[in-house]
């Protein structure tokens, strides 16, 4: 198989096989918290995806040229979640200052961001990831990918889920399952259903 | 008086899981059995109530622009500590729970607790509230584990509890299973809220 269908193997794994959100079970801060509005579930998934992709390209440099080097790999917990940290206020500086439409838009987002899980998980994954031949580490354009397409996932559950629970307002639920309860089982049905895309064999 | 006020309150009134609804990533990734779920409050417990104590001690030297890297960077030193010994003492446990040990740094539940709490109050009123919050955590995941282990394996904590003839409802511990379970246990803490 050629380097695009490695990558296609790897687009469909961390959307739909693997899906962030609904079968590693990262990210459901703000999968359930942020999913009531579909416009803010679109920004927040904008940024997710942005943050990711950044986040996997810094964190796999520091990984290999700094962590593995010098024998430190056990501070790659407290070196990644400062190196998101600081990506995360730096991407806000540098939108906040060139691109005021875009700030405006993802602005309170991205302070968010820091404490998703999903980008640390990545970042920690994409260390111990290896190819679909089951021997190769990832280089450092499959972390990037990785990064990027399991945001994509992430936010294609978001949009989902937000489209469902704008519609679920308008329907006459028992008093005690309204909220979080129905929004649980609504994603436990979302889960089942990407359950089917276990199957495939790419 | 007020410490005993401040260590009852995270298990019931402002229960983390099922009334802030904090740390929803572990709550469901790791409670397919008694035996996670235990390890993983316990993991936790430990690392907020550290963070806790280091947190409420340094609180006048903070600076307040810099508190939250400050914080993560306190919470991230403890659960390096909890991922290596465990590591070393447990290591089956380790395995089973893997990536969301090194995640606990990002566990609301921690990182709330600094933010509302511990930055906050004295040393002792935050080592209540870690206690406290610590413990209602554990004690979610372990019903959350404990109805899902039973249906899904028909054990609890590897003893067998259901009749041979019971047919294990796989999906209950499969990712599913878990939004499900927690689903409905907060319905069923709603009804009893508004029964009162």
């Amino acid at each position: 198989m050629g380097y695009l269908g490695e990558i296609f193997v790897m687009a469909m794994t961390a959307i739909f096989i693997q899906n962030f959100v609904l079968s590693r079970f990262l990210g459901l801060c703000p999968y359930l918290g942020v999913s009531k509005k579909l416009d803010s579930a679109v920004g927040m998934g904008m940024a997710v995806i942005f943050v990711m992709t950044l986040a996997s390209a810094i964190t796999f440099l520091i990984n290999k040229y700094l962590l593995l080097p010098y024998d430190l790999m056990y501070l790659q917990t407290i070196a990644f979640i400062l190196t998101i940290a600081a990506l995360v206020q730096f991407v806000e500086m540098v939108i906040q200052k060139n691109a005021p439409a875009l700030y405006k838009s993802l602005g309170v987002f991205l302070p968010l961001i820091t404490t998703n899980c999903a980008v640390l998980g990545v970042a920690i994954l994409n260390t111990e990831a290896v190819r679909s031949d089951g021997l190769t580490a990832y280089n450092f354009l499959d972390s990037v990918l990785n990064g990027f397409f399991s945001g994509v996932g992430f936010t294609v559950v978001l949009l989902a889920m937000a489209g469902i629970r704008m519609r679920l307002d308008m329907v006459d639920l028992p008093k005690s399952m309204k909220g979080m309860p129905i929004a649980l089982i609504l994603a436990g049905i979302m889960a089942l259903a990407f359950y089917g895309f276990m199957g495939f064999k790419i | 008086m007020s410490f005993i006020k401040e260590l009852s309150k995270g298990i019931i009134k402002d229960n983390p899981i099922f009334v802030l609804v904090l740390g929803m990533c572990p709550t469901l990734a790791v409670t397919t059995s008694v035996e996670n779920a235990l390890g993983m409050g316990f993991a936790a417990t430990f690392v907020l109530l550290c963070s806790n104590i280091i947190i409420s001690m340094i609180k006048n030297i903070t600076p307040s622009k810099i508190r939250i890297p400050v914080y993560i960077v306190v919470i991230a030193s403890f659960v390096t500590i909890v991922n290596m010994v465990m590591e070393a003492y447990v290591p089956a446990l380790h395995k089973s729970l893997g990536l969301f040990i090194p995640l606990i740094v990002v566990n609301c539940i921690i990182l709330g607790r600094a933010e509302a709490f511990a930055s906050k109050n004295n040393v002792l009123m935050s080592i209540a509230d870690a206690i406290g919050m610590g413990l209602g955590f554990t004690l979610s995941l372990t019903i959350i584990g404990s109805i899902r282990e039973i249906l899904g394996a028909g054990t609890w904590l590897n003893i067998k509890l259901m009749p041979i003839t019971y047919d294990p409802m796989l999906v209950a511990i499969l990712a599913p299973g878990a939004f499900i379970t927690l689903g409905f246990l907060m319905a069923i803490l709603n009804l009893v809220k508004e029964k009162k």
